[in-house]
């Protein structure tokens, strides 16, 4: 890991040590006084991404409206917010891969540790920020080898396989993977089961050792089982690196979130600690969708 | 089931029946679909009964008068099948002419298909390419051997043929041949590596940008690995054309049955001078041609045949070792 100052060590429950009855978000009686959560921000936590005044616009539709964030490593953030409210694409706007789409036009600045990711390299860019997307898509190959992809220099064969084998074996060992796949190295990653997908996904957007990482609905495919492992890990893994999660799963926000951006038709409606969008929603819009009202 | 207890008021009800399939069950389907079902099983079995006959044929005729030393022996002028000679030349002939071709044919096919469907611009010379391929497709095998007369007998591409005294270039030579054979396996290799390349869904590739890499590392990395099968089918489906064409042979190898060298390099003059393959050896010894050694041109059918079934087989098995990752 590439930081100067020490990682903010925090521990929060993890999603199996939930007490059994989660609290239905926004529920009558707004109970979300749960216990164990801390509701600041760590004043340890590094702010390594700082979105400012960013519209993005798909043609002549403005997807992404003005939205300015603070995005830091020690926190999760999620991203909440009806189909089509602009989440994805401002997720994607980080690492620039909105570019691939010819259509599309940016206004602002994006900062990554004070410089314009515009100045940036796309391709060092997206090994410093990189994404997992919604549906497990592991390259067709072995599941060494979809780690070492990453590791490996743009289309180069070297380093050798035995020089990787500690870097992928990290990788799958954050991912929460190793143990399961340690045997079986070579195998086509296709054949593993979603949920391993998933973190295969993980592992290889780790193996570039980014500092932030994005998720876009990395549970939207998933069994709830799998959810729970991947939700546990992501937990963990705000220790190491920015999280920023799109998820229209409004528990799943609630369960790790530490912060959370609520968009409505592009525009960043609220944006704060979980458990004050969740509990005391400042704006109507915030308060309706939260209560389940519309989305 | 049997811990099931059936409803009282239909006792008698057996367990529903497993689903038959859909042809068992065609009686329950209407006329019009009968009859397209019935259509196609005779439309299907009368097409592999035409392709069996071909095939069996050959075999029969080819396995009658196929014998060793026609593999080793170079066709020779006589007046009986004795005096005749063999087929070498025109096999050795049918491998270089597919080695050379192809040798333009698929790396220049494999670029254009890698353009046409990652790159895509300039989008205008994109379609032109695209169009142009397309018509290439379509252009009869003698088109290409007439404009390949006209162009290697230009005093600049001298170089690929015979020159005489006289100064007049000839114009047939394994070059000229390969390289209009090239334009014949160029759609076919461009068509069915840009099809495998678009058959890998979009999150393939954004999930190799996703982690910094480029669109050619991408490409070479990931996209044609994962296209594997569709690049080999491409490949091999060129070289069938290629093997199997005649129009091209016939006006621009020459009607040379032995290799005719130009020239005194060694290598170099082979492939300067005029020569066969086998499509022009059983061209030339069908009934209706002027040698008319109708049992070698069986013969040599067959061995064309033979090599035709193996590149298909090697087709299959490519395809399937490539799905090995699926």
């Amino acid at each position: 890991m590439r930081f100067v100052t020490p990682p903010p060590v925090r521990r929060l429950p993890l999603a199996g040590e939930q007490p059994a009855t989660v609290v239905e978000p926004g529920a009558p009686g707004g109970a979300v006084a749960t216990s164990g959560r801390r509701l600041q921000a760590s004043p340890m936590a590094v702010e390594r991404m700082t979105v400012d005044r960013m519209s993005i616009a798909y043609g002549a539709k403005v997807a992404v409206d003005e939205v300015s964030l603070p995005i830091r490593q020690g926190e999760v953030l999620a991203l909440i917010g009806p189909s089509g409210c602009g989440k994805t694409t401002l997720l994607r706007s980080l690492n620039r891969l909105t570019e691939l789409t010819k259509t599309a036009s940016m206004k602002g600045r994006i900062l990554l540790d004070g410089t314009d990711t515009a100045t940036l390299e796309p391709t060092a860019l997206r090994r410093r920020v990189t994404m997992v997307f919604q549906q497990p898509n592991p390259f067709p190959m072995s599941v060494f080898d979809n780690v070492a992809y990453v590791l490996r220099e743009q289309a180069s064969r070297r380093p050798r396989k035995r020089a990787l084998q500690g870097a992928v074996q990290s990788a799958l060992e954050r991912a929460g993977l190793w143990e399961e796949v340690k045997g079986n190295l070579a195998h086509p990653a296709l054949r593993l089961s979603g949920g391993q997908q998933q973190r295969l996904c993980i592992a290889r957007a780790l193996a570039a050792d980014p500092e932030v990482l994005l998720l876009d609905e990395p549970c939207s495919a998933l069994d709830p089982i799998s959810t729970q492992v991947i939700e546990e890990l992501i937990v963990q893994l705000r220790e190491q690196v920015a999280v920023v999660i799109v998820t229209h799963n409004l528990q799943q926000a609630f369960r790790i979130a530490d912060y959370v951006a609520f968009m409505y038709l592009g525009e960043l409606v609220e944006y704060g600690p979980a458990e004050q969008v969740f509990g005391a929603p400042r704006a109507d819009r915030t308060k309706e969708y939260v209560s389940g009202g519309f989305g | 089931m049997s811990a099931m207890t059936a409803p009282p008021a239909q006792p008698a009800s057996p367990p529903p029946a497993p689903r038959r399939s859909a042809r068992d069950s065609s009686a329950s389907w209407r006329l019009t679909d009968r009859l397209g079902l019935a259509f196609a099983w005779l439309l299907g079995i009368g097409f592999l009964v035409v392709t069996a006959a071909i095939v069996l044929y050959m075999m029969v005729q080819g396995l009658r008068y196929v014998r060793p030393e026609l593999f080793v022996t170079s066709p020779s002028a006589g007046f009986t099948e004795s005096e005749t000679g063999g087929f070498l030349d025109p096999l050795l002939g049918t491998v270089i002419v597919a080695a050379m071709a192809m040798a333009i044919a698929f790396p220049l096919g494999l670029c254009i298909a890698v353009w046409l469907s990652e790159y895509g611009r300039p989008s205008l010379l994109a379609r032109v390419t695209e169009s142009t391929i397309e018509m290439l497709a379509g252009t009869p095998s003698i088109v290409f051997a007439l404009f390949g007369t006209l162009l290697f007998e230009q005093g600049a591409l001298a170089f690929f043929s015979r020159t005489n005294d006289g100064g007049v270039v000839y114009g047939r030579s394994f070059f000229a041949a390969a390289s209009m054979l090239a334009l014949i396996a160029l759609p076919l290799v461009v068509a069915n590596v840009r099809e495998g390349l678009q058959a890998i869904p979009a999150h393939v590739r954004e999930a190799s940008y996703a982690v910094g890499k480029t669109k050619l590392t991408t490409t070479r990395r990931v996209l044609l690995p994962a296209a594997r099968p569709s690049v080999v089918t491409g490949a091999m489906l060129g070289v069938g054309r290629v093997i199997g064409d005649t129009a091209v042979i016939v006006l621009l190898l020459g009607a040379t049955l032995r290799f005719n060298p130009a020239g005194d390099v060694p290598g170099l003059s082979q492939l300067k001078g005029t020569g066969s393959t086998l499509t022009s050896f059983v061209y030339a010894n069908a009934p209706t041609g002027e040698a008319n050694q109708p049992t070698k041109a069986y013969a040599a059918a067959f061995v064309l045949l033979s090599m035709v079934l193996v590149l298909n087989f090697a087709v299959d098995l490519a395809v399937r070792r490539g799905r090995r990752w699926r």
